[in-house]
């Protein structure tokens, strides 16, 4: 059949036509590979030989004392930050050492920050617009048009973070949980595969910090979530899997439980921490 | 401001739809014709006859106000508080100056029929190349736009790409236009130095001393500030008038998630410079001269004035505060011309204090007020 004619067959689509499938390769499991990380800092080593694997839609709390870590270990996962030795992939095809930061970013990793920062001045439906999935360049932003399936999928992750009333609301107005969950929201708007939350429930009261959870878990399964946090109550409201952080490298992985079982673990942080609260 | 996201419209019609452009629309419009009315149809004896120096100096205030609009653009929307946008208006200015230069011709006192009078006097003998092209009006016009356009280019691109913002910036832009006022100044520059470019005769064949031939600049004036205005208005209600927004508040998210902010400010700002330059093309015919003090710093400034005094972020505020400010300082200048200076910081004073967002906080913080009333009353 001539290629004019294979073009009149109106029952087939194209393989252009179709979205493109996301190129992250996640067929032997883990969407995220940290191997023998090691960053050093003027002699000092903030990550050291660490080894963390993530796995496809698995929701992995982080904990681990100041000067543990974290921070560091998402600097690297995004770009922000080269180490000095080790290996980090994204699925089995992407070597995130050799990509930079809006590379990653389209690649499917969300990065939340410690302190939300929405556009104030903006409305949360257009701060959700702004933030998708899109053509960035100029002209494209410019003549951009409103259509149907993406106001479909605002509104849809506009009821994910609960937001739907406040919609027309300006982002500035919005309370310090909700900002957070706006920011959510944004990262969620770019179809990421692998969310990083950084201390999403500092300064939340008890409601939203349930709320908070109740995002984060039904987050989980669609997309791998990452999060740091310090409040142990919350971790223990949605890890199912945890990883303690000391001096660089990992102490202790697993259930919440096993790991506040650990002895070495009580010593470093779950026993001060412990102390704290009493 | 209004919250609305994108609408379905191409992006060029928005304005149209909206409430506030049809009403300044139709404000500005309305006055041409009064002004065009009173001016033509009313015979020169009555009292409400508007004379010849009256359209001229509202086509000079029409120009000024397409310069705060296009100022309104940039310190407004995308945070960038230029204080060197008179270079731009100058350099507009002067490309119209050098078309008006060479319509001249024969007619100037040394009467050589190609080298404006400055240049006989100075001796030279020929053009220099980058007065070549000038004497046709489609140059000319096409340079207004592109002159002021390519220094905005270049300017913008090492400042944004070097991630220079804030006060930085302002004081660049004020390093940039008192460095072209110095050599501007200079004779060697071919611009007619200190006296700049004057004795225009005629602007398309039109007698530049008829009072007809300043109606028509003072209604051109007009339809350029009316499409001047409804260009900026179609930018900031796009959704990259709203990246333009999240820039000024947060530059650093807006990069993260994935906008090239320094491409989103080198745009406006080029986009803004020429919309300065015509404003300087149309200035230039109706007050008859260009020189070199329309870079001064001061200047400058002044026009930041105008736009906070009419209310930043809104663009009919900078028109209104253009108009104002301008109409003020004819009146004052006339009546008491030392206390000109006084009466302005006065001004900006009194409206820092009793209206922090200008003229035009005042407009929206009353139809707020009405619409809350309308809303008690229906509900």
């Amino acid at each position: 059949m001539s290629f004019f004619e294979s073009l009149r067959e109106r029952d087939r689509v194209f393989d252009f036509m179709t979205p493109q499938a996301s190129t992250v390769d996640v067929r032997h499991g883990p969407i995220l590979y940290m191997e023998d990380v090691t960053v050093s800092f003027d002699g000092f080593k903030a990550i050291n030989k660490l080894n963390l694997t993530i796995d496809d839609g698995e929701l992995r709390c982080i904990i681990g004392p100041n000067g543990a870590g974290k921070t560091t270990m998402m600097d690297i996962i995004t770009g922000k930050t080269r180490p000095n030795e080790g290996s980090v992939w994204f699925g089995s095809r992407h070597n995130l050492l050799k990509m930079n930061e809006p590379e990653i970013a389209s690649l499917g990793i969300g990065r939340k920050f410690q302190k939300p920062t929405v556009f104030e001045a903006l409305s949360v439906f257009e701060n959700l617009e702004l933030a998708m999935a899109a053509d960035k360049r100029i002209f494209p932003t410019l003549t951009a048009r409103m259509t149907g399936e993406t106001r479909d999928r605002i509104e849809e992750v506009l009821t994910t973070i609960g937001l739907t009333e406040l919609r027309f609301q300006p982002a500035g107005i919005l309370s310090h949980g909700q900002k957070q969950w706006l920011e959510i929201g944004m990262l969620l708007m770019q179809r990421p595969r692998l969310l990083l939350v950084d201390e999403p429930v500092a300064g939340m009261t008890e409601q939203e910090m349930e709320r908070t959870a109740e995002l984060l878990t039904r987050l989980a399964g669609k997309q791998s979530v990452v999060v740091v946090e310090h409040d142990m109550g919350f971790v223990r409201s949605i890890a199912r899997k945890v990883t303690v952080l000391h001096q660089g490298s990992v102490l202790a992985e697993g259930s919440m439980d096993q790991v506040a079982s650990d002895p070495s673990v009580v010593e470093v942080y779950l026993g001060a921490d412990d102390e704290e609260a009493a | 401001m209004t919250f609305q996201a994108t609408s379905s419209r191409f992006w060029l019609a928005r304005p149209f739809t909206e409430r506030a452009t049809q009403l300044f629309l139709g404000v500005l419009f309305a006055a041409l014709l009064i002004v065009t009315v009173l001016h033509v149809a009313v015979p020169q004896g009555s009292a409400l006859h508007v004379n010849a120096y009256t359209v001229n100096l509202f086509g000079k205030y029409l120009s000024y106000a397409l310069l705060a609009v296009a100022v309104d653009l940039v310190w407004g929307y995308l945070g960038i508080l230029s204080l060197g946008h008179g270079a731009f208006f100058a350099i507009g200015g002067y490309a119209m100056g050098m078309y008006l230069m060479r319509q001249i011709g024969d007619r100037g006192t040394y009467g050589d029929p190609v080298l404006p009078d400055f240049m006989v006097f100075l001796n030279w003998d020929s053009l220099p190349w980058y007065w070549l092209g000038f004497d046709m009006a489609w140059f000319a016009f096409a340079m207004v736009l592109l002159a002021p356009g390519l220094l905005a280019l270049i300017f913008g691109f090492l400042a944004f790409r070097s991630r220079v913002t804030g006060v930085y910036l302002s004081i660049i832009t004020q390093a940039l236009t008192f460095a072209l006022m110095l050599a501007f100044f200079r004779n060697e520059m071919g611009f007619g130095g200190n006296n700049g470019l004057t004795d225009f005769r005629e602007i398309l064949g039109f007698n530049l001393r008829s009072s007809d031939t300043r109606l028509g600049l003072f209604l051109a004036s007009g339809v350029a500030l009316a499409l001047g205005y409804v260009l900026c208005r179609a930018i900031v209600t796009s959704k990259l008038g709203r990246v333009c927004v999240a820039t000024r508040d947060a530059e650093a998210r807006t990069r993260f998630i994935g906008y090239r902010v320094e491409r989103f400010q080198l745009f406006v700002f080029v986009v803004s410079a020429m919309l300065a330059g015509v404003a300087g093309a149309l200035y230039v015919p109706q007050v008859g001269i260009i020189n070199p003090s329309e870079f001064s710093p001061l200047f400058s400034i002044e026009i930041v004035l105008w736009v906070a005094l009419g209310g930043r972020a809104t663009l009919y505020g900078a028109v209104i505060g253009a108009i104002l400010v301008n109409y003020a300082k004819t009146v004052f200048t006339g009546v008491m011309p030392d206390a000109w200076l006084f009466a302005l910081g006065g001004l900006f004073v009194l409206v820092t204090v009793l209206l922090p967002k200008g003229v035009a906080g005042l407009f929206s913080h009353l139809r707020r007020r009405d619409s809350t009333y309308s809303r008690e009353a229906s509900a």
